[in-house]
């Protein structure tokens, strides 16, 4: 118990995908500009890491080690696959709003990495533990971001106003740098709180 | 003249590193030094110029809906397996990564070792699969998505090559210990894309 505990909780803050093992970061930032799409975006990474961890540690004994990066790609592929065409399916604006960041998933190498350094060597119970982490460790770091993207950038928060009226909102929040700033700013603070200076 | 303003669109106003946050991972970690950086540029520029039209033609005569006509059998010429394209297009990919790889080992042997480990690590880098999707979403002709893949390539490998130099520049900076590595990375990539977005605005 106090394993999973351990694999769950570790991503959060010590161990977390995008501030300390830098990964995933490249269909994280865009989605920031607003909660609700940042919002979706996180339930989607988190579904399809977790599914991904247990079905390729569930076939782990029966991959060869030769082709298990094609194998991989495949399983996480069909599962965004999914994944798009059930938001196409039931959230047709959000998906239209995620664009083209949901099919980019398949690439996020947070979940090819997890799926190669844990997933080929643990059982299914860890695996599926390990993904739910990885995911929420994920989804917090995004969700830091747009809120401070959306408050900053139209004193909303979830579409409810958080600032008075009379702020005008910054631009430079909603436009790309913004979100470059506020995460290089989110990851100076957590490496300082958790006093992990890693040099990279 | 439209391609040429496709081109320096693609390249310097909706950058695909600094303004759609595409190919962050190997962005970030191999910007360490200028001639990895140069080396994984004109790898992903290649890449890219040769999956974005190929993707093209999947799409055009297999994906799309009523994509099959071509084959004049009316079962086929109903379907509609635009479903399909996250996973053929990642197909795709790995295999011109792996045929760009064999040919340049047997006919450009330098410049395949010095490329080394990037080659294969480009299957996975998300700036090459979202040129193929972004190229489906824009609805792009043959000849667009072939200027579209070289000069997003030619985006990724401008903003990496300047990154590289701006953290070798700032190596022996006095920065606090949280700050070192990623995070002022990230501060200075978000300073560079400010400084991109001075070129929005221009049309040829």
């Amino acid at each position: 118990m106090a394993i999973a505990k351990k694999v769950i909780t570790d991503p959060l803050s010590d161990n977390n995908p995008i501030t300390i093992q830098v990964l995933g970061i490249c269909s994280a930032l865009a989605v920031t500009v607003q909660m609700d799409t940042a919002f979706v975006m996180s339930l989607a990474v988190i579904s399809v890491i977790t599914l991904s961890n247990a079905i390729i540690s569930a076939m782990r004994n029966l991959i060869p080690g030769k082709i298990r990066m094609i194998v991989e790609v495949t399983v996480i592929a069909s599962l965004v696959a999914l994944t798009d065409q059930l938001l196409r399916a039931y959230f047709f604006e959000m998906s239209r709003q995620l664009s083209i960041f949901v099919g980019l998933i398949i690439t996020n190498c947070m979940i090819m990495g997890r799926a190669e350094a844990f997933a080929t060597q643990n059982p299914v119970g860890p695996s599926l533990m390990d993904g739910l982490g990885n995911g929420l460790g994920y989804s917090v770091i995004l969700l830091l971001v747009a809120s401070g993207r959306e408050i900053l950038g139209s004193g909303t928060w979830y579409h409810l106003q958080v600032l008075p009226e009379a702020y005008y909102g910054n631009g430079l929040a909603v436009l790309a740098p913004g979100a470059f700033l506020i995460l290089g700013i989110i990851i100076w603070i957590q490496r300082t709180i958790s006093g992990n200076f890693k040099d990279d | 003249m439209d391609l040429i303003n496709l081109a320096v669109k693609t390249i310097f106003i909706e950058n695909i590193v600094l303004a759609y946050f595409l190919g962050m991972c190997s962005f970030l970690a191999c910007s360490k030094k200028i001639e990895t950086a140069t080396g994984l540029g004109m790898a992903v520029i290649c890449v890219l110029g040769l999956t974005v039209p190929f993707n093209w033609f999947i799409e055009t005569y297999f994906l799309m809906e009523g994509a099959m006509a071509w084959t004049g059998v009316q079962a086929l010429a109903a379907l509609d397996l635009s479903f399909l394209n996250l996973l053929s297009f990642i197909a795709v990919i790995a295999c011109t990564v792996q045929v760009v790889e064999m040919v340049l080992d047997r006919f450009f042997p330098k410049l395949y070792h010095s490329l080394g480990i990037f080659l294969p690590l480009i299957t996975v880098n998300c700036a090459i699969l979202g040129g193929s999707l972004f190229m489906v979403e824009r609805q792009y002709t043959l000849a667009e998505s072939a200027v579209y893949g070289v000069s997003s390539g030619a985006g990724f490998a401008l903003a990496i090559v300047s990154i590289a130099a701006l953290r070798k520049k700032i190596r022996y900076s006095d920065i606090p210990p949280g700050l070192q590595g990623l995070g002022m990375t990230m501060i200075l990539t978000g300073l560079m894309s400010m400084a991109f977005m001075c070129f929005a605005g221009i049309d040829l």
